[in-house]
Parts: structure tokens; sequence; C-alpha cells
């Protein structure tokens, strides 16, 4: 409990809101960070899955790369990258960025399978072009499950992102490795708890996204992922 | 006028769901596809607005080879009934209803105006217009379809099983619907079902197929009844099992209609009888 109150002390020592370790500037960074690093994987991962979702071909590569990305350890490629480009910030979003691409890539797809394919059926019997369709009907229909994974996809990244200062002096991960080696458990406790409350800020934003993501006219009956989602839910939670 | 010369269709996996398939269908008419599953009706319906291609063979629209249109500007054409009525669910009544003319370049406000007189066309209220169709009965969404269908006034309206999946009550009142719709709109209209009943109904001429689309008899509904082609199409119109072979019986002071099985299938109208030279809607 010691231990605690010296973390809480350490999160409000005024000392700590000054120069290059000020709290305020490494949450910043770490959010800029975390963002950055999503807005990366959105644009390579969301793309893709739309195509896959839409064709309905790749699905089955997707998934084993997938996997494949997912079991490579963040802190192996991190060292690995960091070892090939260097000490500095391009390592860590390598790395992140990898780490957030399964997850995307799997909401744009099962967004766009869950789906009812009457629906789109109908949309392309009436003339709507393939472009059309993913505009006006499949973006808009898919986004619910898509912004479930983007929210997981955060979770992780910021969780993650404090290994970013293994290799690069940004982020709140800096408290960790330093506390580390100084012995300092208070600064190190400290940095976690902001790690921990900047991820429930954003859980909490995400939640309000999620609520206006689920298009009007769609009930809770549609919005519920169909069993085939369901098992890739849990497939995901298992890892 | 809609014309399949030899069509044939053979799906990636291997079967065959259509085989050479030669028909006319009149313009301004009604024409009913109706056949159990399986027997390709679907498909056949989906080739007019190129769903799907055929392997061989070719479909023609007033002289025209629809393979040489654009899928997208084709369809935009024709108007299109589903069984499930297919409206997007993230978009309000009236918003489906004007999807294709907002498509096709119409400006919004005059796109609105004809989706709320299309609802007066189907018989819905404009009071529904702002609604989204999970907040629709099932026999309404139906209606939002037809008036989708209507909404680019198509020479050609194909509807593909689009009482199905209806209650009888909706389903007669719907059907009901269509017969006074299509006396209005004068539209060619192909129509799919496996309802021999419904296809007698809406029917100007009616297909029977069998297996792998191929024509068991086309005519009207009466030269069905009357002269079945072989014992296929009587036991599909249902002729061999005596329901429609009816005779009047007299028992006491009522004639009563007495199907072949001796089941009763109702009183004679007397008043009703006379009163048809008079009324022509009663005779139908």
């Amino acid at each position: 409990m010691n231990l605690f109150a010296d973390a809480i002390d350490w999160i409000l020592d005024p000392a700590n809101y000054t120069g290059l370790n000020a709290i305020p500037l490494r949450l910043g960074q770490h959010l800029l960070f975390t963002l950055v690093t999503l807005l990366i994987a959105a644009a390579i991962a969301i793309p893709i899955g739309y195509l896959i979702g839409h064709t309905g071909r790749g699905r089955g590569l997707a998934v084993t790369t997938s996997g494949g990305l997912r079991a490579i350890p963040t802190l192996g490629l991190l060292t690995l990258v960091a070892l090939w480009v260097g000490v500095g910030v391009v390592a860590p979003y390598v790395a992140l960025t990898v780490l957030a691409i399964p997850p995307i890539l799997a909401g744009a797809y099962t967004g766009f399978e869950a789906i009812d394919r009457r629906t789109v059926d109908a949309a392309r019997a009436v003339g709507m072009s393939e472009l059309q369709i993913v505009r006006k009907v499949e973006v808009p229909l898919g986004l619910p499950l898509l912004i479930g994974r983007l929210r997981s996809a955060t979770l992780q990244v910021i969780a993650t992102a404090t290994l970013a200062a293994y290799v690069a002096d940004i982020g709140l991960g800096r408290y960790l490795f330093s506390g580390l080696k100084t012995r300092d458990y208070a600064q190190m406790l400290g940095g976690s708890i902001l790690v921990i409350l900047l991820a429930l800020a954003l859980e909490g934003i995400f939640a309000l996204i999620q609520r206006f993501a689920v298009p009007r006219g769609v009930s809770g009956r549609l919005a519920i992922p169909k069993p085939s989602t369901l098992r890739t839910e849990r497939s995901t939670a298992a890892r | 006028m809609i014309e399949f010369r030899s069509v044939s269709k053979r799906f990636p996996d291997g079967t065959l769901a259509v085989e050479d398939f030669s028909l006319v269908l009149p313009s301004h008419q009604t024409t009913v596809l109706v056949g159990s599953s399986g027997s390709g009706k679907t498909t056949l319906l989906r080739m007019i607005n190129r769903m799907v291609d055929p392997s061989s063979g070719s479909v023609e629209i007033d002289g025209e080879d629809i393979a040489t249109l654009p899928p997208v500007k084709l369809r935009r054409g024709i108007g299109y009934v589903m069984q499930n009525s297919g409206l997007l669910p993230h978009r309000t009544v009236v918003d489906n209803v004007a999807t294709v003319p907002l498509l096709r370049g119409t400006p919004k406000s005059q796109a609105r105006q004809d989706a709320l007189t299309l609802l007066d066309t189907v018989g819905l209220d404009r009071s529904l217009a702002d609604r989204y169709p999970s907040q629709l009965s099932g026999g309404q969404q139906q209606r939002v379809g037809v008036a989708r269908g209507l909404a680019v006034n198509p020479n050609i309206l194909l509807m593909d099983e689009p009482f199905g999946a209806v209650d009888p009550i909706v389903r007669a009142e719907l059907q009901q619907e269509l017969v006074r719709l299509q006396k209005e709109l004068d539209k060619t209209v192909v129509f799919v079902t496996h309802d021999i009943e419904e296809a007698f109904l809406l029917g100007d001429q009616i297909v029977i197929l069998r297996e792998g689309g191929r024509i068991a008899q086309v005519g009207s509904p009466a030269d069905l009844l009357a002269h079945p082609a072989d014992d296929f199409v009587a036991s599909f119109v249902g002729a061999d099992r005596g329901r429609r072979a009816l005779h009047v019986e007299r028992h006491g002071d009522e004639d009563v209609v007495v199907d072949s099985d001796g089941r009763l299938a109702g009183v004679l109208d007397s008043a009703r009888r006379a009163g048809m030279a008079a009324d022509p809607e009663a005779a139908r």
C-alpha cells in the first residue's frame, strides 16, 4: 500500500511537471505516438480489409497472415528493426503498426461479411455500381464492427507503446525503464498508472464513438454480431 | 417485349440451372414463371437485369441483346422487387424509394416528392416516410419494396417471390394490390413464384417449369387448367387431385359445389352469378 501512496505522490510531485520528463509532455507523446501508429495501421489495413470483405477473396490469406503477425513478439520485432534502422522512433512505429494491423484488418472484413447478403444483392440489383455498394451500403453497415476492432487495437497499442522508450526517448514507457534501472519503483508504478488512466480515457471515448457508429434504423437486433462473427471474436480473445 | 433465345446457364460449380430455354414475354402483360425449387425460375428472372449472365444464348429486350448493355445502366432502368424487400436498413422509407432516382441524378427534393407520391400509389401512409424498414411490418416493407421498384418508372418490373415471406392474409391483400396496380400502370411484369394459386391470380401468361428450366407448358390460366399438356402440369395445377374438377350437388334448398374427392368446396352464389354480366370485376 505504501508503494501505491508513493506512486500517487510521484504523480502529484510538481517536480515531475517540468523539463524533458514532464508528465504532460510524456502523456502527449504517448498519445500522439499511439494515434499516429493507429492511423498508419488503419491506412494499410482498412482498404485491404474492405477489398477482402467486398470481393470475398483472399480471406484465407488474410487470416493466416494476421495470425502470423499476431504471433510475432513485439519486443523482438522492435529490437530487430532498431538494429536495422538504428535507434529512434522508426522502429517503434514499425513494430506497433504490425501489432495494430491484424485487429483492424479483421474489423474491416468481418464488418462487411456480417451484412445480410440479400441487402447487398438488392443494392446491386437496383443498379448500384460496386463502388456505390461499398460506399453507401457496406461501409456504413460495417462501421460498428470496425470501430469495435479499432477500439481493441487502440488498447493494445497504448499499452504496448511503453516499449517505444526501449529504443527512443518518447512516451510514458520512459518512466518504466528508468525506474527499473534506478530501482525507483514509485516512478515505475506511477508511470503504469498513467498508462492505465490514458487507456481508460480512450476506452471511454471509443465506447461513445461506437454508440454513434451504429447507423440509425439498424436496431440492436442487427448490431449483434452473427454467430460467424462471434467465432472470430472468440478466437481473437483466445490469443 | 423480352425474348429468351436458347439460353443456358451452368454455374461454376457445375450445376446446369437452365438448359436451352426459349420464350417470348409480351409487353404490358404479366408473365409468371412457376416451378419448384431447382427449376431455375429465379435464375431466369435474374438474367433479365444481368444479375446472372447466360453461359450461352441471349436475352433481348425490344430486340436489343442486353449482353451489349452495361449492367449498372440496364438495372437502373428495370424495377426489381425481391422476397425480403431488400431495403437498406440504414435508410428511411422515403430514401429507400428514392435510391435509384438519386443514383440517376434526380435532384433531391424532386426525388423525395416522387417517392412520397409512390407511397400513395402502393397504399402506404405518408406518415411512414421517415421510418426505418425495421420499424415496419413485413407487408409494409414489401409495399416499400414495390414502390422502390416503380421509382424509375420502368417498363419492366421483375418480382422474385415478392409475397413469399408474408402471412397469407397480407399476401392476399398484396396480390390484390398488384392486380390493381398492374391495371393502372400497365407494365411488363415478370413474376416468379412456386405458388400456382398466385400464378393463376396474377398471370396473363403462365410458364410452368420443370427441373433445369425446361418448359413444361406455357399458356393462360384457363389453358393450363382445361388442357394440361401432361401429367406433370396436371399435377402442378392440381387438376389430377380433383380439387379443380367441381360439380354441383343439390342439398335440400341449397346448391353446393363439391370436388371430385367429395369434399365440399362452397355454395353456389346465385345472386353474384346473376350480377356477373353487369359487373365484370366479379368475374375475376
